[in-house]
């Protein structure tokens, strides 16, 4: 009976009893789950640290104490206006900040209430001191000449920066970006290693076979090729089972992802439908991609790793 | 054409990867020296362990000397690169003694193999395949695996796989162990056929009824040594 290979060519090698489709193409499958599940975690950090660094950076929090104390006159005849009532006033017109905002007393309360208890009551322990929240119209607008014409009109008023937290959310998401291509680079890499154990063993296993057909004056390049596809066809489909297996995983990721994600047009995402669909938001590229990628770099590093083992082993014959 | 000068095979300057089916210990051939003209025939004979699959090794590039320099065909294989070497041994048959047959393929698959090695289509090929297989006395068996024939029809599929391709050196080493008085005779007539058509042909064997029936140059091996070549 002819036995025919992969390309419908004769297997000449007898690679099929020599390269199982068991055991290469579960392994593969295995760290194309993993290696999907890192690439998603890269983009989703990275979409995610777009989302909220888009806000952050230009966002002011001004905290006024006592805000409901008149401001100090300077001027005789000028209207007395609490002080927050000025600050807010002084934001407006100073053309460094937009959107000013004066939190309400129930979004303080809210605001506070996990260091302070319930948000029903009026009354604290402290007196909590009035917030303005507003934008920057630069995030490299100076705080410093801020803080020091809002405490002309409010002494002790204190302006935090988004951009303060802003570089170590950048910091953060860098190393969780760092950490998410370390792990594809292993699993790439153990990929390699597994393929290069399969093709020894299947040279080992077929040595016989090689020595003639080389000896029948096959060039290196024609072996190589015909472990070559061998490996291709088994890591493609491992890579394939992978990225198929791990699409639930990745939708489940999403949707927790989208929790945390305002801008994708579901805010808070609160509904499970709703978060199936902030989570497409977020992994648009891997979730649609992922199978045809993993498949073709699977299939790239399977070919890769299996023409530099045989050519290598090939040397060893005259 | 085949030249040998001062060739020397020793198996403990070999590789260990070559050297694994071979005695550590032994100098194979030492100070060996010859030519073969172009469509030339040689017996090679000598005792067991003389040394004659040692030198068909080194004529079929299955090993490199350890001294000495080897020319096949005006090339030089210590010289060659390994695609130009690949190609060289296109144009070398082997019989082997073992037959060395791919037992996963079909007699008609071990056949094709020089000529698929060569890039010659199914639809050239089949007529070459098929025609040799008959010659042999294999037409009915062209779908059988070596493991399903007995040990003279794998030899005879070994010698059609061998000259399928029409080499331009044919080297056979014990051909005839297997067949009996008519099936060698009807080899002796293939290869002296393919001798007439230029082919040069060196057979090594100990069957020497078959010698004094075929007049042709004897080349003899002792512990090593080519003590007799003519």
């Amino acid at each position: 009976m002819v036995k025919r290979g992969v390309s419908g060519r004769v297997d000449r090698i007898g690679l099929r009893g020599a390269m199982s489709d068991r055991l290469l193409p579960f392994v593969v499958a295995a760290m194309s789950f993993l290696a999907a599940l890192a690439l998603t975690g890269n983009f989703a950090a990275g979409q995610l640290a777009v989302h909220w660094l888009g806000g952050a950076r230009k966002l002011l929090i001004i905290e006024v104490p006592d805000p409901g104390a008149p401001v100090v006159e300077t001027q005789p005849g000028t209207q007395k206006i609490s002080r927050i009532a000025a600050a807010k006033r002084l934001l407006e017109t100073s053309g460094k900040v937009i959107d000013a905002r004066i939190l309400s007393d129930a979004e303080l309360a809210h605001m506070v209430k996990p260091w302070l208890g319930s948000d029903e009551g009026a009354t604290f322990p402290i007196a909590l001191p009035g917030v303005i929240v507003a934008h920057s119209v630069s995030p490299t607008s100076t705080i410093a000449a801020l803080t020091k014409q809002l405490s002309a009109v409010a002494p002790k008023t204190l302006v935090e920066s988004g951009q303060r937290w802003s570089g170590r959310l950048v910091a953060l998401t860098n190393s969780l970006r760092a950490c998410a291509f370390a792990v594809l680079i292993l699993v790439a890499l153990v990929a390699a290693s597994v393929v290069v154990v399969t093709v020894r063993a299947g040279l080992a296993q077929r040595r016989e076979a090689i020595e003639i057909i080389h000896g029948l004056g096959a060039q290196d390049a024609d072996i190589a090729r015909q472990f070559a596809a061998r490996a291709m066809h088994l890591t493609a489909l491992g890579g394939l089972y992978g990225a198929l297996a791990s699409l639930p995983a990745l939708i489940w990721l999403g949707s927790l992802a989208a929790g945390f994600s305002e801008s994708s047009g579901f805010p808070h995402a609160d509904g499970a439908l709703s978060r199936l669909w902030a989570s497409l938001d977020i992994l648009p590229a891997v979730f649609l991609a992922g199978p045809l990628i993993f498949t073709v770099a699977a299939a790239l590093i399977g070919w890769a790793a299996t023409q530099v083992t045989v050519h290598g082993w090939l040397r060893r014959l005259s | 054409m085949i030249r040998f000068f001062d060739v020397g095979l020793d198996y403990r300057h070999i590789a260990p990867p070559l050297r694994a089916q071979h005695p550590a210990d032994a100098t194979a051939l030492a100070s060996v020296s010859f030519e073969i003209e172009p469509g030339g025939f040689r017996w090679l004979t000598g005792a067991s362990g003389a040394g004659k699959t040692s030198l068909l090794k080194l004529m079929y590039l299955a090993l490199p000397p350890t001294t000495g320099r080897v020319e096949l065909l005006g090339e030089d294989p210590s010289r060659l690169n390994r695609r130009r070497k690949a190609l060289l041994r296109r144009r070398i048959g082997v019989v082997y003694q073992d037959f060395r047959l791919l037992r996963h393929l079909s007699a008609y698959d071990n056949v094709a193999l020089p000529l698929r090695l060569a890039q010659r289509s199914e639809r050239q090929l089949h007529a070459d395949v098929t025609e040799l297989l008959r010659w042999v006395g294999l037409a009915g068996r062209l779908e059988h695996r070596p493991d399903e024939l007995s040990g003279g029809e794998q030899q005879r599929i070994a010698i059609a796989r061998a000259v399928v391709a029409k080499p331009s050196i044919l080297l056979a080493d014990e051909p005839t162990g297997n067949l009996d008085d008519e099936q060698a005779d009807r080899l002796l007539h293939l290869i002296t056929a393919l001798n007439r058509l230029g082919t040069t042909i060196v057979v090594a064997t100990h069957n020497h009824g078959l010698i004094a029936r075929y007049s042709a140059p004897v080349m003899e091996l002792r512990a090593g040594r080519l003590v007799r070549h003519g």
